[in-house]
């Protein structure tokens, strides 16, 4: 199975954002106001082969934590997507490769 | 045989030829280029990792540059107590990689800084400041938009405890916690550190307190015995 994963990488409650600062002073600018709490992060998406959800969660782990996120500034929250098995993946590529034929 | 140095050169290092020349200037040592995708060091007395965007800075500074292959042969060479210096980048790298604790985050103000500071040293038992007198007012140019040094209180304490941090802003340009400009590692080997002494060895760029610094290196390099990297 593929599984459609997302990595949102946080900076840790208590480090300075300065750019969730500079935006949080921006928005009133333009006519937004009352927004508090602004922080930056990073969205990381990706599919991965794993047999089930939990696998593919737990693999998402270990490359945030060795790689994705630098734990220490930044926390890393793991959401699976959904999953998609590799038989309608190869129908994909089949039907691809025959448009091109065309 | 002549004291080596060797300056690592990641895809995307801009600053090594200027740590070759300020080396000349300094004298002692032959700098030699290592190239990143090396699994060695070679028989170099010492290490120095360039500033510059090591890999594109791609993800964040340094996250890249950990995995390069040299990495793992500068891990052992610091362990084995072989000096090592990361400036500006090169500090980055150090710290994403755990050689060095603690993280360096965008600016406080969010400015990329490229300015003149002055800078104190706070401890002489690292390599780079073992020459220098402790409290000494050095003026050393800047360069980084992810220069503002991080760690949680527990880290902080040690570094303050075990006299690890060995150069403070006089005036905080980045929001560096401690006014930290650059520490080092429990042994004093290894150390990190944002302003660039390699920019202020020459009369002809303006200042040359930087070659105090340098000076240090050589000589911790000159006592170091070559290894077989």
């Amino acid at each position: 199975m593929r599984h459609d994963v997302l990595v949102e990488v946080r900076l840790r409650p208590g480090i300075a954002d300065p750019q969730g600062a500079t935006i949080e002073r921006a928005l009133p600018a333009l006519g937004f106001s009352g927004v508090e709490g602004v922080r930056v992060g990073k969205a990381i998406r990706f599919t991965v082969e794993a047999p089930d959800e939990a696998a593919a969660r737990e693999l998402a782990a270990k490359m945030a934590d060795r790689l994705l996120a630098n734990p220490v500034i930044e926390d890393a929250e793991i959401t699976v997507l959904g999953a998609k098995d590799d038989t309608a993946k190869d129908d994909t590529a089949k039907g691809a490769k025959a448009g091109g034929a065309r | 045989m002549s004291t080596r140095i060797g300056v690592v050169v990641f895809p995307g290092s801009n600053c090594e030829h200027d740590v070759v020349r300020a080396l000349q200037v300094v004298g002692g040592a032959e700098a030699e280029l290592l190239w990143h995708g090396d699994d060695r060091v070679g028989d170099v007395d010492a290490v120095v990792l360039p500033g510059g965007f090591a890999h594109g800075d791609y993800l964040r500074p340094g996250a890249i540059a950990r995995f390069s292959p040299v990495m793992a042969a500068i891990a052992r060479y610091a362990a084995d107590g072989g000096p090592v210096v990361g400036i500006c980048n090169g500090f980055q790298v150090l710290t994403e990689a755990g050689l060095l604790p603690g993280a360096l985050q965008k600016n406080a103000g969010l400015r990329f800084l490229c300015t003149t500071v002055p800078v104190t040293v706070s401890s002489t038992r690292s390599v780079l400041t073992a020459g220098v007198a402790d409290g000494t007012e050095l003026q050393l140019p800047i360069n980084h938009f992810e220069g503002n040094y991080t760690c949680d209180d527990r880290t902080l304490a040690q570094l303050r405890d075990e006299d690890r941090v060995v150069l403070r802003y006089a005036r905080n340009p980045n929001g560096s916690v401690d006014d930290i400009a650059g520490v080092c590692n429990e042994a004093g080997n290894v150390v990190g550190l944002m302003p660039h002494p390699e920019r202020a060895c020459d009369p002809l760029t303006g200042a040359t307190d930087g070659t105090a610094l340098l000076r240090g290196l050589v000589d911790a390099a000159s006592r170091t015995l070559t290894r077989p990297g």
